[in-house]
């Protein structure tokens, strides 16, 4: 078995079985710990559609907050943009989603694809950059250096196996599918996780504070 | 089989002019990436060169990797060179039969102990009685005659590395020759079957250099398997625009755009078919709309369906997602479990603290 089978055979394979059982495990695990009932009267009768509501008002930073948020705001929407263009544009990212689901749709030109990976690149280095050079307001862990390597080596990978850069053609296409299957296989269990709970904790903190009546 | 002393003799026996040798050779010197100013030297060794005996054996094969070479729809120099060595056994192509054929190749071996290349195409059963040629299994002809060979030359897939009759659940146990032959110089040749100018190529290069050309890891000449199709395709242009063939009869396969999607194996697969290709330069498979099927590498039959794209996920036949979102489910559920539990127990030393 050569490293292109084992990573597009086993590999791949295992990793989805990892995101998969693992993503349910944690959502499952968390959301069925509710909070008990808030006994008290709610300042705001429309708490729950607040709620609700926050999970897209908090997409922006308030106002009061803008000038100092800019710049990790404007490289965060374009990593996560340019990232999923990267993600469901290119044509042999759709051809392998295609062979899990049987969706297809069209693909970008190479050199589009190429663009906006480098562009999803250069917006990580930034935000990198940014939490290294102020450890004070980041206050990061081992996890946050972690999370950004595993995202960091599929875009590496890619753009390198698409440029023949690097070993042969098929071993780069290997080891950009390991870096995948690394992606898949932490996602449930680090800090890329935030790709789903985003919603329910800015839900929770809607709800919760449009009960105690504060406006958000 | 010739009967001239010297190649060159031979050509000119056959009416070839020393224009059409000298483009031959200025063809094969650019191909094995032997320096331009070498030519005029690779031309008068080849001229001069002796005829180099051969022993061809075939195992389990389809004699495709024969037909290649010789059935080309004209006479080459290439098939013409093939003429000139002295091919002392080839059950295929040989008059004799019987023990006069086995006498043959015996003869050969004992005349030229240590100095004949053995060219095999097959790959070789380790269950001895699954093929066997005139009474002796293949396994034990190929040991004893690769034992007074020079060079081996491994022609086509099944001989490289083991082709179809290795692929699962390989009932022959079939082997390559270099999972045989440790001891021996081998160049692999592969191909289903090889490019004839891949092989006269490497024969051309011991007969001029007396040494076998440079191998990459799967012991592949360099010359003729460096650089994947991929790279030497005329629909690559197609490819970086993004414009694909989706079927085999839609207006991009009319267009003639590329076949990535129909499962074109062109970006994993090394050989020279794009640029050297097939019946005189015609065409070549990705021309004539198919995808390349990438036989020339090892184990190509097991590597997934001929119409699945590359970066296809081969997801074989172990649990499915299904599996795994129960599984998820249930270990999620337990864990809500143990951790209500927890929390209400805490609740409860909290209360009894009050």
């Amino acid at each position: 078995m050569t490293l292109l089978d084992f990573a597009r055979g086993p590999a791949i394979h295992w990793s989805l079985i990892i995101l998969i059982t693992g993503t349910i495990w944690r959502l499952l695990g968390v959301l069925v710990l509710t909070r008990g009932a808030d006994l008290s009267r709610p300042r705001d009768a429309f708490g729950n559609f607040k709620g609700y509501r926050t999970v897209f008002s908090r997409a922006w930073p308030s106002g009061e907050f803008t000038t100092a948020t800019r710049y990790q705001t404007a490289m965060a929407y374009v990593f996560h943009i340019a990232t999923l263009v990267v993600v469901i544009g290119i044509v042999p990212h759709i051809e392998f989603i295609t062979s899990l689901t049987g969706a297809s749709w069209p693909g970008l030109p190479n050199a589009a694809g190429v663009a906006v990976g480098i562009i999803a690149l250069a917006s990580l280095l930034a935000l990198i950059i940014r939490r290294v050079s102020k450890p004070a307001i980041y206050c990061s862990t081992w996890g946050d250096y972690f999370a950004w390597i595993v995202i960091a080596m599929p875009l590496v990978t890619g753009l390198m196996a698409f440029a023949h850069l690097g070993p042969r053609y098929e071993t780069m296409l290997a080891i950009h599918i390991l870096s995948v299957a690394l992606l898949f296989a932490w996602f449930p269990f680090g800090k890329l996780m935030h790709a789903f709970w985003f919603v329910f904790s800015r839900a929770q903190s809607g709800v919760a504070y449009a009960h105690k009546g504060v406006r958000i | 089989m010739a009967t001239a002393t010297t190649l060159g003799e031979l050509l000119r026996s056959q009416g070839i002019s020393r224009r059409a040798f000298l483009k031959f050779c200025s063809a094969t010197a650019s191909m094995m990436a032997i320096p331009a100013g070498m030519v005029p030297a690779m031309a008068e060794a080849l001229e001069q060169a002796k005829r180099q005996s051969v022993i061809w054996m075939s195992f389990q094969e389809c004699t495709g990797c024969t037909e290649a070479l010789l059935r080309s729809h004209a006479p080459s120099i290439e098939s013409l060179m093939f003429d000139f060595i002295s091919l002392d056994y080839h059950h295929t192509l040989q008059a004799a039969s019987g023990e006069a054929a086995e006498r043959a190749r015996e003869e050969a071996m004992h005349a030229n102990a240590g100095d004949y290349l053995l060219l095999v195409d097959g790959s070789i059963p380790t269950i001895k009685a699954c093929s066997t040629i005139a009474g002796i299994s293949n396994l034990d002809m190929l040991l004893e005659t690769a034992s007074g060979a020079s060079a081996i030359l491994a022609i086509g897939t099944c001989a490289a590395y083991g082709g179809l009759p290795k692929a699962a659940p390989n009932p022959t146990q079939a082997m390559s020759v270099e999972e045989l032959i440790t001891d021996k110089p081998i160049v692999n040749i592969p191909g289903c079957p090889p490019l004839p100018l891949a092989i006269t190529g490497v024969i051309a290069h011991y007969l001029t250099m007396g040494a076998l050309p440079e191998l990459d890891h799967l012991g592949r000449p360099l010359s003729f398997f460096g650089e994947n199709i991929h790279d030497r395709c005329y629909r690559r242009p197609f490819y970086d625009r993004g414009l694909f063939a989706e079927t085999f009869d839609d207006e991009g396969a009319r267009k003639g755009w590329c076949l990535y999607k129909l499962g074109c194996k062109a970006p994993e697969t090394y050989n020279a078919c794009a640029h050297v290709k097939w019946n005189q330069g015609v065409s070549f498979p990705i021309q004539s709309g198919h995808g390349c099927i990438g036989c020339s590498e090892p184990n190509f039959w097991d590597k997934g369906g001929i119409y699945d794209s590359v970066p296809m996920g081969q997801f074989g036949t172990g649990p499915k997602i299904g599996v795994a979102a129960t599984v998820g489910v249930a270990v999620g559920a337990g864990a809500a479990v143990l951790a209500r539990g927890k929390k209400h127990k805490s609740e409860a030393e909290l209360h009894s603290d009050d």
